[in-house]
């Protein structure tokens, strides 16, 4: 007992101070691409060619990207002849709506909270049921850690339940597979009205690095009705955590700008 | 036939395809059940679809010698006689057979599908899809009857934040007689989308065949390429490989003695260890950006270097985060009520663990001393071998035990190599791969042996990419050291061996 306490002393008290403090990530923390389009060489698509999702594409007005095919992986930066290139170190990078996750040069909107009535209902309290539906495990990864002392989800009101009968909502991982339709469909149905539908990760969110392929569904929304978007392969837990807390409207807006 | 008729080669070496021996059935199915006889076991065993038929093609590990034996052969029906009932190791490599690609390996004991995914051979129909798609886990159970019996079924969506799969237990009581995992719902096509490449994507498979491993999976993917192209590696980017190679594995060790405390409700280390998992991910992305090693280990080397500064930090904060984690784990170890819980449970004794063909720190938990650092060494571990520990009681004691003593010894390891990186360039351009070449390529994942083997064609193009995840070989071990237990200790079992669902189903 006495050596268990000697322990608690030296381990200390390691919650972090978000969101009053802004998070500490590190130098190389990679956050999504910006492209200045003015520095375009003429016809050059290289960056959509290198892109391994097609998260870029091409029409008359220049490239425009989608964050919620992008792995983050920065093969379109290594290839750009002109660098035009980056990638900026935002992490809040939540959306509510699908569309929002498209832009030009640069991402700008940040995700809206929900509806006062809404709001009433699970600012307080939200319970979520996290469903896996394929990927690879490193989405659910950065969600567990949310529960860990460091993140401390529960001070903010956020638990994850063991049945979906006792939850206010789902949180997505995975590109939801052929075999893990039924399954997804079956939770959902199961989560009493109404109920609230988290994305985390480019594969819920779009199919991922598996875009494309006959063995998936490609991303939860062509199963179940998406309210809140987390793009990241995987999310950094801090996007995932400032994502949950705009949608409730815990952050202060003046921390939107 | 005769063993010296097999080809022998290395760990990451390229051969010509030609090279390796097409043997009768007879004699491959002896040399594959032989394999344990001569000190030898299955590291993969696939099918390679060649106009119409089959090959199968064999990688057995000689592990004493370092060494690896290939041999193949072309299956003149659409049958065979199965390996398993003299080689128990091939049990779920035959099954994957049949279901890939429609061959009935004839007197298999439990022969059943593994995935629930359509075959890869135009015409197969191992198991009657045809007529009825697979509806996956809907196939038969093993079932034990009696009055007081009992069956209990979970998932696939299970009670916290993991990846599904469907576990089966026939229960007398609180008794678990036999447990049955039924997987399959993460397969997502990534083992045959690698096929034909490589291309854009294909690093990015590599990096999420298993997001806990993406360090180790890209090192199998990269050292492959690298061998079948001819590319030198310099030691640099072979050091700064494993030391975030080490990394992965201190971070996931970490986090699995945490959670075992927190399975037998010891919540000071559960919690503790929850943090100090999150402070090695972040000594990762200090790294590379990334908290699981994305983008890092690439064809050619590694994409970011680590100067004296960067060096000395990482430093600093890994000494402080191991003593953390010793004092965390410490606290397990003095409390007798963990101990308690710990000892006797979930045994999987030695001699299964070899005739399962189990890999990892659950085989070195049985007394089984596997480790593809020490016994297949490739990169940085050619010149600098970290210590294998093993354990004889194979129950969770010995499972977790045996990560506390790795993350010591991986440790020194990572101190060391950022102490004295050596010079050089960090990434080397990757030639042109050669056609019509082989090669294995292995890795010590903190779960056990990734084994990826690649078969380039007349282009230069993969034609056949198999990839082996440890948990492919463990998942049965997990099984079996249910046989016996009580139903509430299947969690505390099942995070001793922590394994894949992704890796297995692909």
């Amino acid at each position: 007992m006495l050596k268990m306490l000697l322990t608690r002393i030296r381990q200390g008290h390691r919650t972090s101070s978000y969101p009053a403090v802004p998070p500490v990530l590190p130098d190389r923390f990679r956050g999504p691409p910006v492209i200045d389009s003015t520095k375009c060489a003429d016809g050059c698509k290289a960056c959509a060619e290198a892109c391994p999702t097609q998260a870029i594409r091409f029409d008359q007005l220049g490239p425009e990207v989608d964050l919620g095919r992008c792995l983050f992986c920065a093969d379109c930066e290594n290839v750009c002849p002109t660098g035009a290139i980056t990638h900026s170190k935002e992490y809040r990078l939540a959306a509510r709506a699908r569309d929002d996750l498209l832009f030009r040069s640069e991402m700008k909107t940040r995700a809206a909270p929900l509806d006062a009535a809404m709001r009433r209902l699970f600012g307080r309290s939200l319970k979520l049921r996290q469903v896996s539906a394929g990927g690879c495990n490193g989405c659910e990864a950065d969600v567990n850690v949310l529960s860990t002392i460091v993140f401390d989800l529960g001070r903010f009101g956020i638990q994850f339940v063991a049945s979906p009968r006792h939850a206010d909502g789902l949180l997505i991982t995975g590109p939801v597979t052929e075999n893990m339709k039924l399954a997804l469909q079956k939770t959902y149905d199961a989560v009493p009205a109404p109920k609230l539908v988290i994305a985390v990760g480019a594969c819920a969110i779009s199919g991922g690095p598996y875009v494309g392929h006959p063995e998936i569904c490609g991303g939860a929304n062509s199963v179940v009705p998406v309210d809140l978007y987390i793009p990241g392969c995987p999310p950094h837990p801090f996007t995932i955590l400032d994502g949950l807390l705009r949608l409730l409207g815990k952050l202060d807006q003046r921390s939107q700008s | 036939m005769s063993v010296s008729s097999l080809l022998r080669t290395y760990n990451a070496k390229a051969v010509p395809r030609d090279a390796v021996p097409r043997l009768s059935l007879e004699a491959f199915r002896g040399v594959v059940i032989g394999a344990p006889e001569r000190g030898a076991r299955i590291a993969a065993l696939f099918g390679i679809g060649a106009a119409g038929d089959v090959d199968l093609f064999a990688v057995l590990a000689v592990d004493d010698e370092g060494c690896l034996e290939l041999c193949s052969t072309r299956l003149e029906d659409d049958s065979y006689p199965a390996m398993t009932p003299e080689c128990p190791e091939a049990h779920l490599f035959e099954r994957e057979l049949a279901e890939q690609w429609g061959i009935q390996p004839m007197g298999h004991p439990w022969l059943k599908p593994v995935r629930f995914a359509p075959p890869r051979r135009v015409g197969a129909d191992p198991f009657g899809w045809s007529k009825t798609p697979p509806m996956i886990g809907v196939t038969d159970f093993y079932r034990v009857e009696g009055e007081e019996i009992h069956e209990v079924a979970v998932g696939p969506v299970h009670a916290g934040v993991i990846e599904p799969g469907h576990f089966r237990f026939q229960c007398y009581g609180e008794q678990v007689l036999h447990l049955e995992i039924s997987l399959g719902y993460q397969h997502r096509g990534v083992e045959r989308a690698l096929i034909g490449g490589p291309n854009a994507r294909s690093i990015h498979y590599a990096e999420t065949l298993a997001g806990d491993t993406t360090v180790g999976h890209a090192t199998a993917y990269c050292q492959i390429l690298e061998a079948l192209s001819g590319c030198a590696v310099s030691a640099r980017a072979q050091a700064i490989r494993g030391v975030a190679l080490e990394l992965e594995r201190l971070a996931n060790h970490t986090g699995d003695i945490g959670a075992l405390a927190g399975d037998v409700g010891y919540l000071p280390t559960a919690s503790y260890c929850g943090r100090l998992r999150g402070d090695f991910l972040n000594l990762t992305a200090e790294l590379c950006g990334s908290r699981f090693g994305r983008s890092l280990v690439r064809p050619g080397g590694v994409a970011f270097d680590i100067d004296a500064d960067r060096a000395g930090r990482m430093r600093q904060k890994l000494t402080f985060a191991v003593q953390d984690v010793a004092d965390a784990a410490a606290l397990l170890w003095r409390t007798a009520s963990v101990q308690a819980r710990f000892e006797d449970t979930g045994q999987v004794t030695g001699e299964v663990a070899e005739q399962l063909g189990m890999v990892g720190p659950a085989a070195r938990a049985s007394g089984v001393s596997r480790d593809v650092r020490r016994d297949h060494p490739a990169g940085i571990f050619r010149f600098k071998q970290i210590p294998v520990p093993v354990l004889l009681s194979g129950d969770v004691f010995a499972r977790a035990q045996i990560r506390n003593l790795e993350i010591e010894r991986s440790a020194v390891f990572i101190k060391e190599q950022l102490a004295s990186l050596p010079s050089g360039e960090t990434l080397s351009r990757v030639p042109p791969l050669a056609p019509m070449r082989v090669c294995v390529s292995l890795v010590e994942g903190w779960r056990g042996e990734l084994c990826h083997v690649a078969l380039t064609d007349e282009s230069g193009r993969f034609q056949s990419y198999k990839v082996v995840d440890p948990s492919f070989h463990n998942w049965t071990g997990l099984a079996i050291a249910l046989r016996d237990q009580q139903i509430s200790d299947f969690p505390l079992c099942n995070k001793s061996f922590n394994l894949s669902y992704c890796g297995h189903d692909l």
